[in-house]
């Protein structure tokens, strides 16, 4: 880790427009929570939002966008040589990347679904500390994964999209053994060990797989990323 | 003192060869990098600051290979030619962010002195957002010199700076030159490395043309043979008086009309053209110099280099 490099990760996510849009998402979340809270009363609507759609869409696309906005844009516009062009560790350049990422993932993906979860059920408290403890597990594995990405291909956000799209989502619910393979479904399945009540989920990977695969991922990606910037190569026009 | 070393080195991507076997050294002092655009100036200036290993060959710092290799950032500066992005940042921070990751032990000092060099004191509290072309050249310059590095490198430097900072820069790149540092930077603006650099590389094509003292290279660049084209009242009678002139090497009939004229020695012709139309009574409408472009002299410099049998 690079307190510099984190620091000006940090400003640079705080500097772009993206970030307004970060923090729409999980506002409408929670103010979607409230609406339903209000006209459906207590209980309504709780997996599917909190699940479905906190879990199943927020969590993953704010750590999209946060993870590729933190190394995309300066490994395409090449910028980031004036990172890359000191004695400093790859990957702990990686590693200060994935921190800023994740960091941000926590406070606009994993945190909303606690606020959520409480407003729209605040009788299933424990429900809803067992969901953000996997949201916790998710982002972590998303950020990772994200970040592989970033390092490889301009595209990271394309890419992104059809790993959560065609993957988790369509493939997710055609194909059992894809739970396996499914950073969601790790997340349910560790939530679903730590409360009888958060289970929606018939088939998990049990919570023990779930943390093994996420550090798993969360290391390898780190890695490969920091690998990628070692190997960062500069274009000429030529 | 150090020194950078080219050796037999390559560069291609799939079939196209952006450096080809082009062998260097480049010593303390200012030199500088001089070809069209396109030539594999930014190839080679990558290859010699570790962001991009050679096809084959070698590029060394001090006999320390570049590629993948991080500890040789702390010997050199660097002054790529993209623009910086970190819009968001003042001069100042990406300064002293540059420092702070340099580990100098006061970045904050290290990143004053810096700006001062540059002489962009007054501007760096502002958004580089808000810097023009030649402020946002100086503070590249300014994150590139805050650990006092041994090899500055810089592409295209003078690139859309305006006269008065380019002149600044100058000074303050040949003032790092007489320090005793490398300095190399690359233009494809004949003029720009003549003001600057005593030794110039010349490199077209993925080639290496030529190497060494301006003055010489100047000399080989204007002993070429130059080609007019001339219109008159009377093309056949002014190429008969023209052969018989010493400093004209060859006349050609354009078939529409017109002369080709390759001439030997400039200074002599210019004078005799004239003088010469006018006792044989003829009307000049047209002298066109036709290959004054800075790629037919380089071409003349590959042609004549592999004449001589150089490489």
């Amino acid at each position: 880790m690079n307190a510099t490099i984190i620091r000006l990760a940090l400003q640079a996510l705080l500097g772009r427009r993206r970030f307004w849009l970060l923090l729409l998402m999980p506002l409408v979340m929670i103010a979607l929570a409230v609406v339903v809270r209000t006209l459906a009363g207590e209980g309504a609507g709780y997996e599917e939002i909190l699940v479905g759609l906190g879990l199943g869409l927020v969590l993953p696309l704010v750590a999209l966008l946060t993870t590729s906005s933190a190394l995309g844009p300066e490994m395409d516009d090449g910028s980031i040589v004036y990172l890359l062009a000191k004695p400093v560790s790859r990957h702990a350049i990686a590693a200060s990347k994935y921190a800023v990422a994740l960091l941000a993932t926590l406070g606009f993906g994993v945190l909303p679904l606690l606020v959520a979860g409480f407003v729209l059920d605040a009788s299933r408290g424990g429900a809803t500390v067992a969901w953000f403890v996997g949201g916790v597990l998710a982002a972590a594995a998303y950020c990772g994964l994200f970040l592989a990405v970033s390092a490889v291909t301009k595209h990271a956000v394309v890419v992104g999209l059809l790993f959560l799209l065609v993957w988790e989502g369509l493939l997710g619910n055609l194909l059992s053994g894809v739970r396996w393979l499914s950073i969601g479904n790790w997340a349910g399945s560790l939530a679903d060990s730590l409360s009888d009540r958060a289970v929606i989920h018939t088939d998990g990977v049990g919570a023990a797989y779930a943390l093994v695969a996420t550090a798993v991922v969360v290391l390898g990606g780190v890695w490969f990323a920091g690998d990628r910037l070692r190997s960062f190569s500069l274009r000429g026009d030529t | 003192m150090s020194v950078l070393q080219v050796t037999r080195a390559s560069r291609w991507y799939g079939n196209v060869v952006a450096v080809n076997d082009i062998t260097m050294t480049i010593g303390p002092g200012v030199t500088g990098l001089l070809g069209p655009n396109g030539a594999g100036k930014s190839t080679l200036i990558a290859m010699m600051s570790g962001f991009l290993p050679p096809s084959s060959g070698s590029v060394t710092l001090d006999d320390r290979p570049l590629w993948r290799n991080r500890e040789v950032y702390r010997a050199i500066g660097l002054v790529p030619e993209r623009e910086i992005s970190f819009d968001y940042l003042t001069g100042r921070q990406f300064v002293v962010a540059n420092a702070e990751l340099h580990g100098l032990a006061d970045p904050g000092a290290a990143a004053a002195r810096a700006i001062e060099t540059v002489d962009q004191t007054e501007a760096a509290d502002r958004r580089i957002a808000t810097y023009s072309k030649g402020m946002r050249q100086r503070i590249k310059l300014a994150s590139a010199l805050v650990h006092d590095p041994a090899v500055l490198l810089l592409d295209e430097p003078f690139n859309g700076v305006d006269p008065r900072q380019r002149l600044h820069l100058m000074e303050l790149l040949r003032r790092m030159g007489t320090e005793g540092r490398t300095v190399l930077f690359s233009s494809h603006i004949l003029e720009e490395v003549e003001q600057l650099a005593r030794h110039i590389e010349v490199v077209v094509s993925g080639r290496h043309a030529a190497s060494g003292d301006f003055g010489a290279i100047r000399r080989l660049m204007t002993d070429r043979p130059d080609r007019y084209v001339v219109r008159s009242s009377d093309d056949r009678g002014l190429a008969a008086r023209l052969i018989a002139e010493p400093s004209v090497l060859g006349v050609a009939l354009r078939p529409r009309g017109g002369l080709d004229i390759e001439v030997g020695d400039l200074g002599d012709f210019a004078h005799r053209l004239p003088a010469l139309a006018r006792a044989g009574g003829i009307r000049l409408t047209e002298v066109l110099p036709t290959d004054e472009s800075l790629e037919s002299v380089f071409s003349y410099l590959v042609s004549g280099s592999g004449q001589r049998g150089e490489r």
